[in-house]
């Protein structure tokens, strides 16, 4: 009895225990010698016991159908009672293998669908990034709305308005299109240029209205963005995210949420 | 163009799963941005599904590392389970539940294929109690109450859900292994049965023998209606 200790396994329920005697005989389960299984079985049952197992009730209602079966077997076969009602009703050795059957199927049934979990568990989903994330300028605070921007456009004309006090008028030098190549490759140079830096080479007034009406273009162009990162902070101007820009054909239009 | 393309150009870029009916709501929008598309906008749900279908044999000869996997009805692209180390380096590890016990997996078996039934019908299988698993199994979601028996005291039935499917990869209910052998058959008593000798209980009958589908596969399915 001590190897038994041993080998001792827990076995969910008595099926499972039945299952895994046939297995150890090798045999069928249509072919089990079912007196035997039911000595093997109620022999576990007694170590269960000795080893102070909580035995669970369908334990010992299986070893009791098994005891039935092993008993109405013992009989010589021409003494066997032929229960005429029992012909159409249970015959407990086929009830027993029947549902043993079933119990065998689902357990197989039940590592398949194991091995579907561990499959499942390393299938990883292609999931792109969505196209939206991205976009304009995230981490900063905020876009600077146009009343930010003439606000700003104030101050730097009153600065530069005192300093032409005394000058003569001249003809224009600038242009608005100048302006915007300067914009554009002032911006290129550097990830964000501060709004003041735009005018701190500007000399004239003239000159500073050309930056500023250059900025507003490329912004509704959307080549730039001017972006406030707090209140009262000074506006900062960087070259928009490429992708928002009509750069990209129609070919691929990324249809995102469709529910 | 080949629909198939088309539909492998969309998923690709996807953002969630997609099922058919949303692959054919695109295929109509598409159709109003350009001639191109024009000639995809009536395509019908198992056009779709066929495409679908192709594309995902087509993947599957080219033994690609990711593969075009259907989901309770909806499709991705995802890859393929040997290439996990990799992708967990890159993405680092799913959030997952921990996984399924085994009463919980055998329980979940019997739900799978026999649904509707009730906690005693699971029992009589298990040939033990399920409370605790059915807890588990009702908290996690993958089954739920489907109704209730019309029988006494009418208890209450459990089937499983689409979270159930998803956890497992699967299209649907059908794609269940031995789908069709695990649900009801009706299981005939063998004739024999009453005169084998004393401890053995029979031979084996056809319809239950363990590894033998392919003769149940050409059975017609129990509630087909018999060939006129």
């Amino acid at each position: 009895m001590a190897e038994y200790k041993v080998q001792f396994e827990v076995f969910e329920g008595p099926l499972d225990l039945l299952l895994y005697l046939i297995k150890k005989e090798e045999v069928d389960i249509y072919e089990v010698n079912l007196t035997q299984l039911a000595t093997k079985f109620i022999e576990y049952v007694e170590v269960m016991r000795m080893l102070d197992l909580e035995i669970a009730g369908e334990f010992l209602v299986m070893a009791s159908t098994l005891m039935y079966i092993k008993s109405r077997e013992l009989l010589p076969k021409e003494q066997q009672v032929e229960n005429p009602e029992e012909d159409e009703g249970e015959d407990p050795r086929w009830e027993l293998i029947r549902q043993l059957v079933e119990y065998k199927k689902f357990k197989d049934a039940a590592t398949q669908l194991q091995a579907r979990e561990w499959e499942q568990e390393n299938t990883y989903p292609r999931l792109p990034i969505r196209p939206e994330e991205p976009a304009p300028a995230a981490p900063l605070r905020g876009e600077a709305s146009l009343f930010d921007l003439i606000n700003a456009v104030t101050e730097v004309l009153k600065r530069v308005g005192k300093r032409d006090d005394l000058r003569e008028i001249f003809e224009d030098k600038w242009s608005v299109s100048e302006k915007i190549e300067f914009l554009i490759k002032l911006t290129t140079d550097k990830a964000a240029v501060k709004f003041s830096e735009l005018f701190s080479g500007a000399t004239s007034r003239p000159e500073v209205i050309c930056t500023f009406l250059a900025l507003l273009e490329l912004i509704r162009l959307k080549q730039l963005v001017c972006v406030q990162s707090a209140d009262f902070e000074e506006i900062e101007i960087a070259r928009a995210p490429a992708p928002s820009a009509p750069l990209l054909q129609a070919d691929a239009p990324p249809e995102t949420n469709l529910s | 163009m080949e629909l198939k393309y088309i539909l492998e150009a969309i998923l690709f870029s996807a953002q969630k799963p997609l099922n058919p009916k949303e692959l054919r709501e695109l295929l109509a929008a598409a159709a109003e941005h350009g001639d191109q598309a024009k000639p995809f906008k009536k395509t019908k749900e198992d056009v779709i599904v066929a495409a679908l279908e192709e594309l995902q044999k087509d993947h599957e000869a080219a033994q690609r590392s990711y593969r075009l996997a259907c989901v309770a009805g909806s499709w991705q692209f995802a890859s393929q389970p040997d290439f996990a180390p990799w992708i967990v380096a890159l993405v680092g590890t799913k959030a997952r539940p921990p996984r399924l016990s085994q009463p919980a997996l055998e329980t979940l078996a019997i739900i799978a294929y026999r649904q509707p039934l009730t906690r005693a019908e699971i029992e009589q299988i298990r040939g033990v109690a399920v409370d605790g698993v059915m807890q588990t199994l009702l908290e996690r979601g993958l089954v739920e109450q489907t109704g209730r028996a019309e029988v006494i005291g009418r208890p209450m039935t459990y089937g499983t859900t689409p979270v159930f499917l998803e956890y497992f990869g699967l299209r649907s209910l059908e794609e269940l292994p031995a789908a069709d052998e695990l649900r009801r058959i009706p299981v005939t008593r063998p004739e024999q049965l009453l005169t084998a000798d004393p401890g053995l209980a029979t031979t084996a009958p056809e319809q239950l023998a363990l590894a033998d589908v392919e003769s149940l596969e050409n059975k017609p399915a129990p509630d087909s209606p018999p060939p006129a």
